[in-house]
């Protein structure tokens, strides 16, 4: 089983990444970072089980906790943005380049 | 076999979310989804004797963060229409390849390894799964607690710190709003009353009804914009309808006044 | 009979001999760094100078006499300056004082003259600036014990010689000339700088007693090379071929100048280097064999180029050029020639100055005009110039019993002896000689007046005058007091040795009577085409010989082609070089990596997703580079 439970945090990680590059709306990109977070959090809960200690599930513990400082201060930072230049797409925030 | 069903009931179910939220097109569905997904999520932890971390799921992810999301979503605006239009030349192609590519990659490694049976976590778990881990937690791991600790404090203080606004002028009283309509009306004719309410006249009392006027056509004055975009889209509104819209949104441009929801002090 | 020892030196006037180039020099700074409050009395200041530096090598000329002559070699030491390898030191012997003496004498003569040819001249505080320099530059240059003090002298009066030629800077000419001078004496200098460096490298000393200590030790010593080398500094700073083209185009600094460095001392350095450095030219057949080439090959030429020339400073040129030829040719020689290359140095330093003056005189009186054929007959209303002139020709092509006759026979003489071949040719030079000397002086003095309308020529003053008269008593006199008996061969020897029997003078040699014969037939000649006979105002074409003359043997031609085409050639081709080559070697490569940092910077659009797809990317071929490398 735990082939499978890892092959479907693979591919969870792969959509959420996907989804990271193809939208543009700044708060969708943040959930599908959520999403490659708790595909992150699955296989850590797999191998936690598949080496019989609780060492895995304590780092999930670890990573939701960051998660969700993360969010707290990305929204954060989203909504200066958006009410400064009235708009969420990342592509909008682009000044700084060439 | 009761877990391979969950699993491969569950296993469709997050990947086919995932992948709506990646590609519907309105935020508040995404988010949907992505509550759909972390749904799931919690009950395979379950299923892999992780009951704690399953419910902090429910409650951290799928409560407070999706909360959070819809909040600042609402915040932001449900009108910033967001388009699946790729802008960014070749951006999508590459990305699609490269998350086909890193799937299969990783698939094909996970699947190349060989994987002894799990030994599973019945020792691990004897004194039961919340005291195990609030073990470690307090003993191995107590450092790192205390740290995130630090780390959770510095977010909330974060986030307040960007989420504040200093005021630059003196907050405006109901005069000077009242000031400010009237000079508004005298130079644009605006109507310095309160807005038609919807369902003035209606038959329906939703909010997606406009207001009708005496004559029984509608007052343009009543249609929300954000509720009405899709009908503008279409062109299915009265052109006269239409044409107001269309001023009100070139004056909010040209003064630099974008969607509404945050602007609580406009005084509009 | 070998040159007497060194001895050193100190007290009495010999010991105070410093003061010789002391005075001069201190007379050029009062006056180049007094500037104007010293214009009313520079000239006389300048002239002081000079004659004092005179009285101070004539004391030191009677104190020498005083001494035996094996102990008439006085070294006096001034300063150590790189101790152990290099001493500042003056080294009073026959040889120098001889040289001091002619420097300070005609000097101080041409200083005087100078007074009244500068007078108009704003700037003739700066000329007597000038002069002082050369004198002092000159006397460091034969006064040094040690070859690095006379190339420090040697580089001063190419320095002098190059701010007096340009010393009417505002003409183009001038200025080119100098420049010119300047250049072509830098590769002579460069030649006598290796030369040094030879000698240091061999001897590991570089003062004249060092090198004879060293010659005595024996060993392996690269005599030709440092004797050519040598010579090829000798032949920048004297005119001689390949060398020479500098020289007639220094005409154009003021006459007095001509006078006195291009005719009377600096162009006669070269003569005391080879004389001076006897010991390693008496080493070597080869570079003797050269150096007496090059004598008389210079004075058949300087003698053809005097034959074409209008203009009467560069006829007088090309005859300093030719008899400094004939010092060169007996030079060479040896002993037996050294004392008649130095008489003649001496006696041609003061029929030439003599000669250089009186043309000054004569431009000063036809408003500044050059050209002979303007001149004719002039003896009448200049005589005294006319009469000094006429005693300076007559020695010059070596009129019986006056200076030239006996120094320029002696040396005709003594090259018969030593190569017939060369004596003849030295024959052939006296007789062209007798040839252009006698024109200068037809065109000049004698026939029809052709002078320009505005021009009317008058006898100088006295301040001018005077001179002329002291250098023309010289001409007549000196070369039977240096030459009879052997008198300055004798006094010269403890400096430079002395062949092993002394040379008798026989008044009717064969040789003696055929260089009259030929120099007779030359001033007939002359006499025939100039004397009688209409000059021409203008000059006609004349022969390809003419030209040949005319255009100074095609020196300058020769020094183009050769020289200064390839020259130019080989700059364009650097600079193609470097503007193509190096240039754009590096103008390329910064293209390059600006045009691709140009196209790179496209990669930064702003786009935070193209960044992150650039990381996924990256992650994905890590995973892949894992997984080959994990399966390796």
């Amino acid at each position: 089983m735990t082939t499978h439970y890892l092959v479907l945090s693979a591919l969870l990680f792969a959509i959420g990444g996907v989804g990271v590059l193809v939208r543009r709306n700044a708060i969708v990109v943040f959930m599908c970072v959520e999403l490659m977070l708790n595909a992150c959090n699955l296989a850590f809960v797999t191998f936690a089980r598949q080496n019989g200690n609780l060492d895995g599930q304590i780092i999930a513990f670890f990573v939701m906790i960051v998660a969700a400082a993360e969010v707290v201060i990305g929204l954060a930072i989203i909504v200066t943005i958006f009410r400064t230049r009235r708009s969420a797409s990342v592509d909008d925030a682009s000044l700084l380049k060439y | 076999m009761g877990e391979s069903i969950t699993f491969w009931v569950l296993a469709v179910v997050s990947v086919s979310a995932a992948l709506g939220l990646v590609f519907s097109r309105r935020a508040v569905y995404s988010a949907l989804m992505l509550g759909v997904v972390m749904f799931s999520l919690a009950v395979l932890y379950a299923v892999q004797d992780a009951p704690f971390l399953a419910a902090v799921q429910i409650i951290v992810y799928t409560g407070a963060v999706m909360m959070l999301f819809l909040f600042v979503l609402m915040l932001v605006g449900v009108d910033s229409s967001d388009s699946l239009v790729e802008t960014i030349k070749g951006q999508r192609f590459w990305a699609i390849l490269a998350g086909l590519a890193f799937a299969a990659l990783l698939g094909l490694g996970i699947g190349n390894a060989v994987m002894p049976a799990p030994k599973g976590l019945a020792a691990a778990n004897q004194a039961g799964n919340v005291p195990s881990l609030a073990e470690l937690i307090f003993t191995r791991h107590v450092f790192a607690f205390e740290v995130t600790s630090a780390l959770l404090i510095t977010a909330a203080l974060g986030a307040m710190v960007l989420a504040h606004r200093e005021r630059s002028e003196p907050k405006a009283t109901q005069k000077d709003l009242s000031r400010a309509r009237f000079v508004r009306f005298g130079q644009l004719g605006r109507n310095p009353g309160p807005l038609p309410g919807p369902g003035t006249y209606a038959r329906h009392n939703a909010i997606d009804m406009p207001a009708l006027l005496p004559d029984g056509s509608v007052s343009p004055l009543s249609v929300n914009r954000v509720v009405a975009r899709y009908e503008a889209a279409e062109g299915t509104l009265p052109p006269e309808v239409e044409r107001i819209l269309q001023e009100e949104a070139v004056s909010e441009r040209a003064n630099g006044h974008g969607a509404r929801p945050l602007d609580e002090e406009d005084g509009k | 009979m070998e040159p007497a020892e060194i001895i050193q030196h100190s007290g009495g006037v010999i010991g105070a001999s410093w003061l010789m180039i002391a005075l001069p020099l201190l007379g050029a700074a009062v006056l180049l760094l007094g500037g104007r409050r010293t214009d009313k009395f520079g000239h006389l200041l300048g002239v002081a100078m000079s004659v004092a530096s005179f009285v101070v090598a004539a004391l030191a000329f009677i104190q020498l006499l005083g001494f035996a002559p094996g102990e008439r070699r006085r070294g006096v030491e001034l300063y150590d300056l790189i101790p152990g390898i290099a001493k500042v030191g003056l080294l009073i012997d026959p040889l120098s004082i001889s040289f001091c003496l002619l420097i300070t004498f005609v000097g101080s003569l041409i200083h005087i003259y100078s007074i009244g040819y500068m007078a108009h001249d704003p700037a003739r505080r700066r000329f007597f600036a000038y002069l002082n320099l050369f004198v002092a530059a000159m006397l460091v240059l034969v006064l040094a014990d040690n070859y690095l003090g006379l190339y420090v002298g040697w580089e001063g009066v190419g320095l002098a010689s190059y701010l007096l030629i340009g010393f009417w800077q505002h003409k183009p000419t001038a200025a080119t000339a100098a420049k010119k001078a300047f250049i072509v004496n830098r590769v002579g200098d460069f030649g006598l700088a290796i030369g040094l460096f030879t000698i240091f490298a061999t001897f590991h000393s570089l003062s004249y007693q060092g090198v004879a200590e060293g010659i005595a030790k024996g060993g392996s010593i690269p005599f030709t090379a440092i004797g050519l080398l040598l010579l090829l500094g000798a032949c920048g700073k004297s005119a001689q071929l390949p060398l020479q083209s500098w020289l007639l185009d220094a005409m154009e600094g003021p006459t007095p100048v001509s006078a006195l460095i291009h005719a009377a001392t600096m162009v006669t350095a070269g003569v005391y280097l080879v004389v001076r450095s006897g010991p390693i030219f008496q080493a070597t057949d080869t570079a003797q064999l050269v150096v007496t080439i090059v004598g008389v090959a210079t004075l058949l030429a300087g003698a053809i180029i005097g034959t074409a020339k209008d203009d009467i400073k560069k006829a007088l040129a090309g005859s300093t050029m030719s008899q400094i030829g004939y010092m060169m040719l007996a030079a060479g020689i040896g002993p037996a020639g050294y004392a008649f290359a130095i008489a003649h140095l001496i006696t041609h330093g003061f029929f030439k100055a003599d000669m250089f003056l009186g043309a000054g005189s004569v431009m000063h009186a036809m408003n500044d005009e050059v050209n002979m054929r303007k001149y004719g007959g002039l003896r009448k209303v200049m005589p005294i110039t006319f009469v000094t002139f006429l005693i300076g020709y007559l020695a010059i092509i070596g009129f019986p019993l006056l200076s030239g006759y006996f120094t320029k026979d002696g040396i005709i003489e003594t090259a018969m002896e030593h190569n017939a071949i060369l004596g003849w040719l030295a024959v052939l030079g006296a007789g062209i000689t007798g040839f252009y000397m006698s024109r200068l002086v037809f065109m000049t003095f004698f026939g029809k007046k052709r002078w320009e309308d505005d021009a009317h020529p008058h006898e100088s003053p006295a301040v001018m005058t005077w001179p002329l008269i002291i250098l023309s008593i010289g001409a007549v006199v000196l070369g039977a007091f240096l030459v009879l008996g052997n008198r300055f061969m004798i006094f010269l020897s403890p400096a430079v040795g002395q062949p092993e029997e002394l040379p008798s003078f026989h008044p009717f040699s064969t040789t003696g009577l055929a260089t009259l014969a030929l120099v007779a037939v030359g001033a007939v000649f002359a006499w025939m085409r100039y004397g009688s006979a209409e000059v021409p105002v203008v000059a006609p074409r004349g022969s390809f010989l003419t030209a040949f003359a005319r255009r100074d043997l095609y020196g300058d031609a020769l020094n183009e082609a050769l020289l200064m085409r390839p020259g130019q050639w080989l700059t364009r081709l650097a600079v193609f070089f470097d503007n193509r080559g190096v240039d754009g070697l590096v103008n390329s490569l910064a293209a390059l990596i600006g045009g691709s940092s140009g196209r790179l910077r496209r990669i930064q659009t702003g786009y935070v997703r193209s960044y992150a797809l650039s990381i996924f990317v990256g992650a994905a071929v890590l995973v892949g580079a894992w997984f080959v490398v994990g399966n390796l």
